[in-house]
């Protein structure tokens, strides 16, 4: 059982409780293998998407799982909705509840989002999403591929690469991945990793070929190109010189290693085509997995409702 | 009428006076001060007669407090306050006389607007208003505005509140210029190209809370800069709302200097920490933004070693539906008039300062640096008086405020010392 209603980060969540949706996402991860991909665990329930942000995959994914547990799916995106009419963010929100929804699936550029439509509603919010803070559905399903192909996290080494300062998705795999027992290491130019950082139980470095010793997993994040523009580093070029993934690179880590990376990729940028698509990729993977994750959280919530 | 205030312990710093006595005030005036020293908690047996008498007995009784920064809102943004609330709001926490900023729209640079605050506060307020003036036309930082023409028509000083004068030159022509009127110009420290898009302390908690962080540089910059440019210009600089320990060293060092400067800090800074925001509490969101325990008692040491001359609120009401956003867009501010006696009367309590040293810094230290009249009980002076039980426990309650602004991050929380009477020119609020 989850202690919440909501998804609202892996900050929020224990060790058991991150262990619990794996556990639960093994069992659908079945179900979505099977030829027919449905089951009817939430028949008669409402799911809203309401993203804020745009957003391809995630939307997606979490439509289709919805879709696989049998619940109603009603995208909201904010283009066509009343909000550029000047509606205020709790107003959406009520009036989504209003209309029936039992799962309000969020993605907002302003971190914090979510914990303020779950003190007001009693719907169950899943954040997909929000500001520089967290993008927990994520890392769930990059701890469930991290499993499947590692076993047991207590002895991996693995790492972050890139962008840390600004991704949501970085910090929900730094909690999900300390809690889980693994030891952490972040690299990327000092502009981009926040001071203090370690205290949250990782290690830093800086000069990619050092940090990538001997690790299990490598996890590769996006680079915004906006980040150069307000000059966190100088060029992109240089940026590639540094922190891309290369062959050579990966050649630094374990020769069992994993490469991950949340999509979208900027190819050439910080990921090679070689490694993107090389034996040591499970990019695709991670987004299969992510609808077993997505429906194991919406069964897991229902269930915390009663 | 004639009001007599009984038995009760006059504090007021600026005559050195700590002693029981009597206050007798005719025509919003105050008469005669008899003073009765060695008399503790022994009823005053002689009969003057009054047509009111308050009982002070075992309650303090010091000059109207003088808050030298407040958010009053209008012109342009009655719906989170008005001259009229403000100022009762002021009256309720034990304050006589405010100074408002200049962020209004339009933008108080102009001797119109000035003219039209001081008007308004006649008509419609509940204590003295002193405006402060733009340093620059329109906050844009860019040209001075007419000091002179605006402190005539009754600016006390001038202040870019809300936003800092980024262009050095501009500030230290203002700095020059502005000692021709003799008036003080109030800086607002914030580096903008170290703040840029920053809604809290910057630290781990806000990696944790995933909110874009305001460094204490940002602010320790600026402060160092404008110490600099009033060391060279010998212009009169006031630092508003010090938040971080690495400030209050640099002022006192500079103080230490001969440099002619004052600071001041909010209740909020030496009240709580950053943790305050954790779970995107909005009312917490303020700038400068809550600090650490570390920067709360660098600011205790710098109010107790005299480096903060001055306490004041930066009262900054907003609407509750702005309040209401997510946090990154929510407005920054504390609605601050109505908690500030409780919160710094924590200070006597916990003996960082004495009962003198916070009045002085909440009355005569401000009429010092801004030239008024007041914050004191003299013979012959308006009547601007507060009674204070200090030992009533209450609870605060936002519901409660007068103020339009319910935005407190010391919503539920247990304070002692009320002000339970406020006597402003002789008008008596009771509680």
């Amino acid at each position: 059982m989850l202690k919440s209603k909501d998804l609202l980060g892996i900050k929020e969540l224990t060790a058991e409780e991150i262990t619990l949706v794996l556990n639960t996402a093994a069992g659908f991860r079945d179900v979505i293998a099977r030829d027919i991909k449905k089951v009817p665990a939430l028949r008669g329930k409402t799911t809203v998407n309401l993203f804020f942000e745009p957003s391809t995959r995630t939307r997606t994914s979490f439509e289709l799982a919805a879709k696989r547990l049998s619940t109603d799916v009603i995208n909201f995106s904010v283009p066509t909705s009343s909000v550029v009419k000047g509606e205020s963010l709790i107003d959406t929100a009520m009036t989504v509840q209003a209309l029936g929804a039992d799962f309000i699936i969020i993605r907002h550029s302003s971190s914090g989002v979510p914990h303020l439509l779950s003190n007001k509603l009693k719907a169950s919010i899943i954040n997909a999403g929000d500001g520089i803070n967290e993008h927990p559905t994520q890392a769930l399903l990059d701890a469930f591929t991290i499993r499947e192909k590692k076993g047991d996290f207590r002895n991996l080494k693995i790492a972050i690469v890139g962008d840390i300062a600004h991704s949501r998705v970085a910090k929900s795999n730094i909690y999900s991945l300390t809690k889980l027992g693994a030891k952490v290491r972040l690299i990327g130019p000092p502009t981009l990793i926040p001071r203090n950082i370690e205290q949250l139980g990782v290690e830093v470095f800086h000069v990619m070929e050092e940090g990538l010793q001997d690790v299990d997993v490598i996890m590769m994040l996006r680079i915004q190109m906006e980040r150069q523009d307000k000059g966190f580093f100088p060029t992109t070029e240089e940026y590639v010189k540094n922190w891309c993934l290369t062959s050579k690179r990966l050649s630094f880590a374990k020769k069992d290693a994993i490469v991950m990376h949340p999509g979208p990729m900027n190819r050439g940028i910080e990921i090679t085509s070689e490694v993107a698509d090389g034996a040591s990729s499970v990019i695709l993977e991670q987004v299969t997995n992510g609808i077993a994750i997505r429906m194991a959280v919406m069964y897991l919530l229902s269930g915390s409702r009663k | 009428m004639k009001i007599l205030i009984k038995d009760g312990h006059i504090l007021d710093p600026s005559q050195n006076i700590d002693c029981r006595g009597d206050i007798i005030i005719e025509d919003l005036k105050i008469q005669e001060i008899i003073l009765k020293p060695g008399e503790q908690h022994q009823r005053h047996k002689e009969n003057i007669r009054a047509d009111k008498i308050i009982d002070a007995n075992r309650h303090l009784v010091i000059p109207g407090l003088i808050d030298m920064h407040v958010h009053l809102r209008e012109p342009g943004f009655e719906y989170k306050e008005t001259i009229k609330t403000g100022t009762f709001a002021a009256i309720k926490g034990g304050f006589t006389a405010v100074c408002c900023m200049p962020n209004t729209n339009p933008v108080n640079d102009h001797e119109s607007v000035t003219e039209f605050i001081i008007r308004k506060s006649k008509q419609e307020g509940f204590c003295t208003v002193y405006p402060v003036g733009a340093i620059t036309k329109g906050q844009k930082g860019e040209e001075l505005a007419e000091i002179g023409t605006m402190k005539n028509e009754g600016c006390v000083a001038f202040s870019d509140d809300g936003r800092p004068v980024m262009n050095s030159t501009v500030m230290k022509r203002a700095l020059e210029y502005s000692k021709t009127f003799n008036v003080p110009i109030i800086s607002h420290s914030e580096d903008l190209t170290l703040s840029e898009g920053g809604v809290m302390n910057e630290g781990l908690l806000s990696v944790k809370l995933g909110l874009r962080g305001i460094p204490p540089e940002a602010e320790q910059i600026m402060i160092f800069r404008d110490i600099l440019l009033a060391e060279s210009t010998g212009g009169g600089l006031h630092i508003a709302h010090v938040s971080t320990a690495g400030s209050v060293k640099l002022i006192r060092e500079a103080k230490k200097r001969g440099v002619n400067i004052t600071a001041e800090t909010c209740p909020h800074y030496f009240s709580i920490t950053e943790d305050a925001v954790e779970g995107y509490n909005t009312n917490a969101k303020v700038n400068p933004p809550l600090r650490t325990f570390h920067d709360i008692e660098a600011i205790k040491e710098g109010l107790a070693d005299g480096t903060i001359d001055v306490i004041a609120t930066d009262h900054a009401p907003h609407h509750v539906d702005e309040k209401l956003n997510p946090f990154d867009s929510a407005p920054f501010g504390i609605s601050g008039l109505e908690t500030a006696l409780g919160l710094c009367l924590k200070l006597v309590q916990e003996g960082v300062l004495t009962k003198k040293a916070l009045i002085e810094k909440m009355t005569v230290n401000p009429a010092k640096i801004l030239g008024l009249n007041g914050g004191n009980i003299k013979t012959g002076s308006l009547a601007n008086i507060v009674i204070i039980d200090e030992s009533k426990e209450y609870k605060v309650k936002a519901e409660d405020f007068v103020s339009k602004g319910k935005n407190t991050p010391f919503d539920g929380w247990t304070l002692r010392g009320l002000p339970i009477c406020t006597i402003y020119k002789g008008i008596i609020y009771e509680w």
